[in-house]
């Protein structure tokens, strides 16, 4: 077969490209990607934006306390999204509350994927008693909920960046593992599993070539949705006062510190690390609806 | 006599445990295969001819087994051999080709991983060598510019295209034993004459030896040497092409020659064999087909005997069709 045009435009066809292509086709999804990778932006450069650094306590002011937004300071700079009770710039604080509310959903998910996918794929694999009482672990996992199974490790551990993140991992892993089992099921009696096998394919070569690669799918998806739900958790653990240390404000801990002052009028504190939150999470599910759409075969046009 | 076989399958038993209860899928089969033979084994769907496939390469998963008989390689015995013997046979000295070309080649892996990693799975070669022998079998089974092919996804291939790639697979280790299960099933019928002479040349320059599972008479009469017709797990009728498809003595090889549309009865009514296949599970003892069988009767329902005719032309029937006026 000689290079025709046709034949051409089929080698360009990568599945990569026809991923981007498909996926640019929601104007709506394409904005969550935007949206996403300014508040990606943001979190990682938040020291080099944020006009304050609200971890140094020197900077602080108490005569700044509770300014309302677009208000001067002492100095003379101007705090585009007013102050809270400690004197702190909410913009600059939300911009660093960004940062660990992004760190601990993403390490957590990304850890929780990792443990999850191993176990549930293995679990497929292999399948037997290992598979039975793997998946009676995770049944029962997911029967608690997961805010309560969050409180109960987190009062036991500790607070702490470190232990928020292993209490997530905790709460996340089983979403993983049931999804990555039932791909793997599903790829596993297809017949290139049988055709590898007959070519006599070592069994780690077809489990992490072959299996795994097939499954990642439906864990993309599951992930994004994931990530958005850690995020999510570990606001409710730090409004609950139970989450991250005071001197490191996640997004949670700066709505909570705002809540006392809602009633008084001083919207600003709690509103604005709402809305920050809101848009994060927005952002990675429009994100997450549309990779779903898109790698759902079912829906494939 | 002849000399050693390169394949032979003595009294084979695959067993499946199912709700219903044991369900022999293969019974009491045996078969010989020499070193570049074709044999075709014929048979309906659910006769346990792809069981017999996949029990030589020991692929039958849990619940199936294999319960009793030896299966003899190259002077090794298959049955009961440990996990890594089988995965160092299969896809070297033993390859199969599946039976649907859109399913057998991971979606996700460009065509030449798949084809170095098998040859890198059994020999150490670099990256190079192996490279270099995907693009020498791609061209022998008639892929032109395989230096472009091998570069592109299993979706960029049509039908006839991928099962050329699963064959150039299977033969990449210059195997001693291709089991081809129903390769040509899924393709239109002049791609499906394009791939038959391409393994018939490709088993002549070879010397691989050829089992083609299929249920088409057609193909094996054009293709096989030897035919082994099977039936509710057992072999009926086994011998060479022109033994079995010209004077065949099982009912049902008769039944099945008689089944193919001709064209010299057009607008006739077509022929049938009667009543459908039996279920393996608690199968009554006697000939299976007995219940379809036009010249049945009473001393049927015992276990039909092996007779042997001339040049192993082997029957299991009670009264072959030799006493009968064909």
């Amino acid at each position: 077969m000689t290079t025709s045009p046709l034949s051409a435009q089929l080698v360009e066809e990568t599945p990569w490209r026809q991923f981007v292509r498909d996926f640019m086709q929601s104007r709506l999804a394409l904005f969550g990607l935007v949206l996403l990778a300014l508040v990606l932006f943001l979190a990682l450069f938040a020291p080099w934006i944020a006009p304050q650094n609200p971890y140094d306590l020197a900077k602080l002011d108490l005569m700044d306390s509770k300014l309302a937004p677009g208000s001067e300071s002492m100095t003379g700079s101007i705090f585009l999204l007013g102050t809270d009770g400690m004197g702190r710039d909410m913009l600059s604080a939300i911009l660093y509350g960004l940062r660990v509310s992004l760190l601990v959903g993403v390490v957590s998910g990304v850890i929780a994927l990792a443990i999850g996918a191993s176990l549930g794929v293995s679990a497929a694999f292999f399948g037997g008693r290992y598979e039975q009482i793997l998946m009676r672990i995770v049944d029962i996992q997911l029967g608690f909920p997961a805010i309560l199974v969050a409180l109960i490790l987190i009062a036991v551990l500790g607070s702490g960046v470190e232990k928020v993140i292993i209490a997530l991992i905790t709460v996340q892993w089983a979403y993983y593992a049931r999804t990555a089992r039932s791909a793997a099921l599903v790829e596993r009696n297809k017949e290139y599993m049988e055709a590898a096998r007959g070519l006599g394919l070592p069994t780690w070569r077809v489990l992490l070539k072959h299996l795994i690669p097939n499954t990642l799918p439906p864990l993309i998806v599951v992930g994004t949705v994931q990530v958005a739900h850690a995020i999510a958790l570990e606001a409710t653990l730090s409004f609950l006062g139970l989450g991250l240390p005071i001197t490191e404000p996640s997004l949670g801990l700066l709505i909570a510190n705002g809540y006392e002052y809602m009633l008084s009028g001083k919207y600003w504190i709690s509103v604005y690390p709402g809305v920050a939150l809101l848009l994060t999470i927005m952002a990675i599910n429009l994100v997450g609806d549309q990779l779903r759409d898109v790698l759902n075969p079912r829906l494939a046009r | 006599m002849s000399p050693m076989p390169l394949l032979e399958i003595t009294s084979l038993r695959t067993e499946f445990s199912t709700r219903q209860g044991l369900l022999p899928a293969v019974d009491d089969v045996s078969l010989r295969v020499q070193p570049g033979e074709i044999l075709g084994l014929v048979g309906e769907s659910g006769s346990g001819k792809s069981v017999t496939g996949f029990s030589i390469l020991g692929l039958i998963d849990a619940p199936g087994k294999i319960t009793q008989g030896s299966i003899l390689f190259e002077g090794t015995e298959l049955v009961g051999a440990s996990d890594e013997t089988l995965r160092q046979l299969r896809g070297d000295r033993l390859a199969m080709i599946f039976q649907d070309p859109m399913m057998t080649l991971n979606p996700v892996l460009r065509v030449d991983t798949q084809m170095i990693e098998t040859i890198q799975a059994h020999r150490s070669m670099s990256s190079e060598q192996a490279r270099a022998r995907c693009r020498e079998v791609l061209v022998q089974v008639g892929i032109a510019s395989p230096d472009e092919r091998l570069k592109q996804y299993p979706h960029q291939f049509s039908g006839g295209m991928r099962q050329r790639v699963a064959i150039a697979i299977a033969l990449l280790l210059r195997p001693a034993l291709i089991i081809a299960d129903e390769p040509t099933t899924a393709l239109d019928v002049t791609v499906q004459g394009q791939i038959l002479f391409e393994m018939q040349r490709l088993t002549r320059e070879t010397g691989t030896a050829l089992i083609w599972i299929t249920h088409d008479l057609a193909v094996v009469a054009g293709l096989a040497q030897r035919v082994a017709v099977m039936y509710a797990g057992r072999i009926v009728e086994s011998g060479s092409v022109q033994q079995v498809l010209n004077t065949p003595l099982h009912p049902y090889t008769r039944g099945l020659l008689d089944s193919v549309p001709a064209n010299s009865e057009r607008g006739q009514r077509l022929h049938q064999i009667p009543g459908m296949t039996p279920s393996l599970v608690n199968r009554p003892k006697g000939c299976a087909f007995r219940n379809r069988c036009s010249y049945a009767q009473a001393d049927c329902a015992i276990d039909p005997p092996v007779q042997h005719f001339e040049q192993e032309h082997m029957v299991r029937c009670v009264r072959p069709l030799t006493e009968v006026k064909r």
